[in-house]
């Protein structure tokens, strides 16, 4: 009888959590118009977007490098070490570019987020600007939202972009693919529509889920110390499961099916 | 209109099981200093809170100026914030933006000012308070007690109608005690406004205030000007303004007995 | 609040994504000549696809024209046909006398269509290849893919059967 009171409570918690955090997002979304937050999501976006820049490029780079070394000895065996290019660019497009952009924004960016606003309320600064008849939610909360939002696409984007080209760097520069063949056959094989607008569209709905989640932690935060650094861990775990899970489901709605 | 600015009537407030206010009622006069003292962990904070619209209680109201805040659309609520503010126990100054951007921070949200104005209307808060020297230093670089008067520039940016200091002397050396309590009194005359102190410092609080209470166990136990609060009967209030450790108000947080506790309940 | 620096980076931040998007568009996916832009249907009817799939290249002598945009079995001849999009730069260029057949680049490669333009008869008014006052008109002159086995039969049990 126990364990389905708890499963009861357990559920009950959850959704109201679920209600709590749409309410906050609505709160927030409301305030889209106001151009004088237009400078606030530059700022953030600022601290969201290009200082995450330099983890998003040094790994793309290498993630890039690794795959096409990891591919050519595989695709040598079969003569087939043309069809580099396109392993690189399909995979980096469709799946490393978003997925792994959005893992590590979360670590970087989303735990910041987390501990930031979590501060704030333990600091009541969040209360006094609501004293101030400040609304946090769209002082504070949408702001981030939009820049993160903004930001994560962009950073996926250049991921990729990089990641080719780090494929390119040892696959044709060091391994000795030809060049040509590398480019065009990723050419034949890659579709804008398909391959990179749908990561695109990918890495835009992970934004959303991770600066969701991200504000959501910061802002129900118990504004203990211990409250928030469970708050900044729980962001990053709850994170990256959703956006693994909702990569397969947006990976069989978008490839799965032909 | 009245001169009572605040007007809580028969107000009820409960957190999760807990009972915090078992219908109070009580009155903020205009132009004045309203102390409301009591042990700590009474919800002095969550008064303040229920006054400014965070927070609803489950039964009575809170008129501020003659209109209950807890029924205004969240418009007109934030219209009338703008007419009160309050001024944090730990000063909640934006830790990311300087001292001068902290006390240009409302001006530059609510009005349309221009920045040579603004920072005209900022130096003399800051002047107020003392601070104008400490203009561009980050709050991370003042004291406690410079974080505080800092926050209470912030506080007057706007020049409000109601002020409501939540523990302002709790954690400061005997001078910022001393340079606070003499801001407060000369904040409230110079601009005429009407100040709400809550706090546990009672000496300090009655040299100023025109009209305190007493809160204890969810109810007010004590209310009138300083002398009449000092020759009060009331053991409560005896207790409290002695600082007795045991009285009225118990040393011992509810519990069973002693007895049943270490001996046993069934012996 | 923001200063120029933020400003700038943000800039940079930016810039460094449309770059990206760039290489992405004309390096990577070719997006010159794929999807983008007007393009004119053609059909063909073929005995065996063989592992030809939608978004397969169409090939004029190694040139990319176009690609598969659908593939499905007609109901009554129960055979395959092919639906192609042909850019509009090379509208009323093939006469309908052209013939298409199903191709593999390499050994391993992928299959692809590769278009062999008819002749036009001087003095005599060309009817150009594709579909027009929406009426569907099939390519006659196609080349099934390859299949192994078939070609294997071939070579076992004589060359007769061509």
């Amino acid at each position: 009888m126990n364990w389905l009171i708890n499963l009861g409570a357990g559920t009950l918690a959850k959704l109201s959590a679920i209600g709590n955090a749409s309410l906050m997002l609505w709160g927030a979304l409301v305030a889209f118009p106001r151009f004088k937050n237009i400078p606030l999501i530059i700022h953030q976006i600022y601290i969201v977007g290009v200082q995450s820049l330099l983890i998003i490029i040094v790994s793309g780079l290498f993630i890039g490098m690794v795959m096409a070394l990891q591919g050519y000895t595989i695709l040598v065996n079969y003569g087939a070490e043309g069809s580099l290019g396109p392993m690189v660019a399909l995979s980096l497009l469709r799946e490393l570019g978003p997925v792994v952009t959005a893992l590590l924004f979360a670590g970087r960016a989303g735990s910041a987020l987390t501990a930031e606003i979590g501060l704030m309320k333990a600091t009541e600064q969040l209360s006094s600007l609501e004293m101030m008849a400040v609304d946090p939610l769209r002082r504070v909360i949408a702001p981030r939202f939009w820049a993160g939002v903004i930001s994560m696409p962009l950073l996926a984007i250049i991921f990729s972009a990089i990641g080719i080209l780090g494929g390119h760097l040892v696959g044709v520069d060091w391994l000795g693919v030809d060049a040509g063949s590398y480019w065009s056959i990723m050419q034949a094989t890659v579709d804008w529509d398909k391959d990179v607008v749908n990561g695109i569209i990918k890495s835009l709905v992970f934004a959303l889920v991770v600066v969701w989640i991200a504000l959501y932690k910061g802002y129900a935060a118990i504004p203990t110390s211990e409250g928030i650094s469970k708050a900044t861990t729980e962001t990053v775990v709850f994170s990256s499961l959703t956006i693994l899970g909702l990569d397969f489901v947006l990976t069989a709605l978008m490839f799965g099916i032909n | 209109m009245s001169n009572i600015l605040v007007d809580i009537k028969d107000m009820h407030f409960e957190r999760g099981e807990r009972v915090i206010y078992d219908s109070i009622s009580m009155q903020v006069k205009k132009g004045g200093i309203t102390a409301v003292m009591g042990p700590s962990g009474i919800g002095k904070t969550t008064l303040l809170k229920l006054i400014g619209g965070q927070l609803t209680p489950e039964r009575g109201e809170v008129l501020f100026q003659d209109e209950n805040i807890h029924a205004m659309s969240r418009k007109r609520l934030y219209d009338v914030r703008r007419k009160m503010s309050m001024l944090f126990q730990s000063g909640a100054l934006f830790t990311n933006i300087s001292v001068f951007d902290n006390v240009a921070f409302p001006l530059r949200e609510h009005t349309e000012l221009s920045e040579s104005l603004i920072e005209t209307v900022v130096m003399l808060k800051l002047e107020a308070v003392g601070l104008r020297g400490a203009a561009h230093l980050m709050p991370s670089e003042l004291s406690g007690g410079m974080a505080r008067r800092a926050a209470l520039a912030r506080a007057i940016a706007l020049d409000p109608e109601l002020i409501m200091y939540d523990e302002p002397f709790a954690g400061q050396d005997p001078i910022s005690m001393g340079v606070l309590v003499k801001l407060i009194r000369e904040l409230n005359t110079a601009l005429g406004l009407t100040s709400i102190v809550v706090t546990h410092d009672v000496t300090e609080v009655l040299t100023i205030a025109d009209y305190a209470y007493i809160l204890a166990d969810k109810r007010i136990i004590g209310a009138g000007t300083p002398d009449e609060i000092r020759e009060s009967k009331s053991e409560l209030v005896q207790q409290f303004l002695r600082g007795n450790a045991d009285g009225p108000v118990p040393f011992h947080f509810p519990a069973n007995s002693v007895k049943e506790a270490f001996i046993g309940a069934s012996s | 609040m923001t200063s120029k620096k933020t400003e700038l980076m943000v800039g940079i931040f930016v810039a460094l994504a449309i770059a990206a998007t760039l290489l992405l568009a004309l390096q990577v996916a070719n997006k010159g000549m794929s999807g983008s832009g007007e393009t004119y249907t053609v059909h063909a009817k073929f005995d065996n696809i063989g592992g030809l799939k939608p978004r397969s290249s169409v090939k004029v002598g190694g040139v990319v024209i176009g690609r598969v945009s659908d593939i499905y079995l007609d109901e009554q001849e129960l055979i395959p046909v092919v639906v192609m999009e042909i850019s509009d730069e090379y509208a009323e260029t093939f006469p309908e006398t052209s013939s298409v057949s199903i191709l593999t680049a390499g050994l391993l490669g992928e299959q692809y269509i590769g278009l062999t333009p008819g002749f036009i008869f001087p003095g005599e008014e060309p009817i150009y290849l594709g579909d027009k006052d929406g009426e569907t008109k099939f390519i006659v002159d196609t080349k099934s893919a390859l299949v192994l086995e078939d070609l294997i039969g071939q070579f076992l049990f004589g060359k007769d059967s061509d």
